[in-house]
């Protein structure tokens, strides 16, 4: 199983996101990143599979602050080789890094390969599918579960409501993980540290990027609420007898 | 090319699914704006039925036992033929389990500009929403013809219900091959509680610290007659089973008071929970989107309000 991942720097959403003095992009001068969650979970699923059916994982990554430890991180959790693509990613929207990534992952030929369902702060979205489409391959995402026998996977697509629908799919193909199927693993720092010194990371340059397909933003700003939620102010003890009787008012006590 | 808009339904198990009726309410906008019609595209088998409501100028409906259950392969290659015929001003697709599969792969195919996670349309602009719900991004449609996953929250659903429109059978290419087939469906396991039918919600999402601290939670929603339900994260790490998942790939409920503790508010999460008649938010983070769909909020630690709760419950019950 030659199985690729590609991975995804996205801005922490629990930090202060602010937008720059030009009005259309976040600003990204305080920003932190971290690897996109569904990515984690692609990664762990990536390695799960590998340990089960043999193979070789490659994660892949446009260079982004931050992004060796990410990558390092994975080498530690059992990926076999870290590709970072250099060059101008600026202007790196879905469709360019779509069309980046197929070209340094088709001359591989690739097996499998795992992106995350989604990744929260693109406009134009779906770099699965569009992946899949320029390398020929079928895509189906919101995948929860993954076997794989005979060139065939097996998955479980998730629908609303807990529905689950299984799913056959001819391999190679590119699969968008929601979950996957054990909670991505932990792993020591001190092991990160190890694989920052034995793991090495291959450099590929990006060349020119085509972001044809994507979207232009002329503002961005915060959402305004209709009806921003009253605020309860004062100590614990004074808001939890303001909640309850709030309860009281609205019949739930 | 025309100025019409197509709207790809989405139905599930003979159920139209609400962002279906979203997005037909979304089209109406946008086609008032471009002076074309709305086109509600349907696939399926025997499924014309589901149509009756649609708020739509017309419905083309593409019936074949190969279309009975949703394939991204098949749908592809449907709505290639589809938008090749039409080539509409937008094509409208939900941000869902369903459209998400096949957006990114008709761009690709029929080189088009998408556009993700729209929530509503401002003129001819889209509006979207980003970075779970904490950034609007705003600009214009783009291309002769767009293609659009819509997100709810930007229109109500009654207004993309309406008259019965007339219906056009359209032939469907052919569709051997396909590398992507459904086997079969596995119904989700009925959980000790049905989290839809409760009246008072605990809901806990990553702000809780600790596996063993669900102990306090369940504590704290006994006293209250109500359950634990909680957000993804937690489903995730295994702490919780997927029958107390709320959100977009959980359950959508509404009970009397839902009652969110170290839940940011994403829209996967937030748009489930719309129905409540109470929703109060406890988060640290006083810029957290739950304060945008929350009735009360607290900015404080859950674990200090919790315990401060606990107590002024018990004392209110010994009052009482
Ligand atoms: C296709 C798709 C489907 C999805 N479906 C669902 C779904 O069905 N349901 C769902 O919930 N999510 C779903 N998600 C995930 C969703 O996007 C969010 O990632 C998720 O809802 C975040 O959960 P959270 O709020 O618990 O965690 P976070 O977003 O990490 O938020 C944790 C919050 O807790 C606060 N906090 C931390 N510590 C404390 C403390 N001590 N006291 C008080 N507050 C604290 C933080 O400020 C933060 O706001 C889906 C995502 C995708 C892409
Ligand atoms: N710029 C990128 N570089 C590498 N992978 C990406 C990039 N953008 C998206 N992906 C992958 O595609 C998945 C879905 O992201 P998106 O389609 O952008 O919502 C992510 O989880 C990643 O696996």
């Amino acid at each position: 199983m030659n199985i690729f991942v590609p991975i995804k720097m996205v801005p922490d959403l629990v930090e202060e996101l602010s937008i720059d003095p030009g009005g259309a992009a976040l600003d990204t001068a305080w920003m932190r990143l971290i690897l996109n969650e569904f990515d984690d979970h692609a990664i762990e699923q990536a390695i799960l599979l590998k340990e089960r059916v043999g193979g070789q994982v490659t994660v892949i990554a446009p260079d982004a602050p931050d992004v060796d430890d990410a990558l390092f991180t994975a080498a530690a959790k059992g990926a076999d080789r870290l590709v970072k693509l250099t060059g101008e990613t600026g202007s790196l929207n879905s469709h360019a890094a779509a069309r980046a990534l197929a070209a340094v992952i088709q001359a591989e030929i690739p097996d499998l390969i795992l992106t995350g369902v989604q990744a929260h702060n693109d406009l134009d979205g779906q770099v699965g599918p569009l992946l899949a489409e320029s390398l020929s391959m079928p895509y189906i995402g919101y995948v929860s579960a993954v076997k794989i026998e005979n060139r065939m996977a097996t998955v479980k697509k998730e629908y609303p409501g807990g529905l689950l629908g299984e799913f056959m799919v001819e391999l190679p193909a590119v699969l968008g993980i929601q979950a996957s199927d054990e909670p991505p693993r932990y792993v020591a720092f001190s092991k990160v540290r190890q694989a920052m010194q034995t793991a090495r990371i291959e450099e590929r340059d990006l060349g020119a990027l085509d972001p044809s397909g994507g979207a232009t933003v002329s503002r961005m700003f915060q959402p305004e609420a209709a009806e921003r939620a009253r605020m309860l102010e004062g100590d614990a003890g004074e808001v939890a007898a303001r909640l309850v009787e709030i309860m009281q008012e609205s019949g739930v006590l | 090319m025309s100025e019409n808009i197509l709207v790809i339904t989405e139905h599930l198990q003979g159920r139209v699914l609400d962002i279906t009726y979203v997005m037909l309410a979304g089209a109406r906008r946008l086609a008032e704006q471009t002076g074309g019609k709305v086109i509600a595209v349907l696939l399926g088998y025997k499924a014309q039925s589901l149509a009756g409501d649609f708020n739509a100028e017309a419905v083309h409906s593409y019936d074949r036992p190969s279309l009975e259950h949703f394939s991204p392969d098949a749908c592809l290659r449907v709505l290639e033929a589809e938008i090749n015929d039409e080539q509409p001003r937008a094509v409208l697709l939900g941000h869902t389990t369903l459209g998400m599969d096949v957006a990114g792969g008709l761009s690709a195919r029929l080189n088009l500009p998408l556009v993700s996670q729209v929530q509503r349309f401002d003129g001819s602009n889209f509006v979207c929403q980003i970075c779970g719900g904490k950034i609007m991004a705003e600009g214009p449609l783009p291309g002769e013809t767009a293609l659009v996953t819509m997100v709810p929250g930007g229109y109500r659903p009654e207004d993309g219900r309406g008259q019965t429109p007339p219906i056009l059978e359209k032939q469907a290419p052919g569709l051997e091959g396909m590398r992507v087939r459904l086997s079969h469906f596995i119904e989700p396991e009925a959980g000790d509680v049905d989290i839809a039918k409760e009246s008072v919600l605990v809901s806990v999402g990553r702000g809780l610290q600790n596996q063993n601290d669900l102990e306090t939670i369940e504590r704290l929603a006994k006293d209250l007659r109500g359950a634990v339900s909680a957000s993804r994260p937690l489903v995730d790490k295994g702490w919780l089973p997927t029958s107390r998942l709320v959100g977009k790939s959980g359950k959508a409920v509404k009970p009397k008071m839902y009652l969110a503790l170290g839940i940011s508010g994403a829209p996967e999460h937030s748009e489930a929970i719309t129905g409540s008649d109470l929703i109060i938010a406890v988060n640290t983070d006083p810029n957290a989107p739950i304060f945008n769909v929350a009735k009360y909020g607290v900015v404080m630690d859950m674990y200090e309000l919790i315990e401060s709760l606990s107590n002024a419950l018990e004392q209110e019950a010994h009052a009482a």
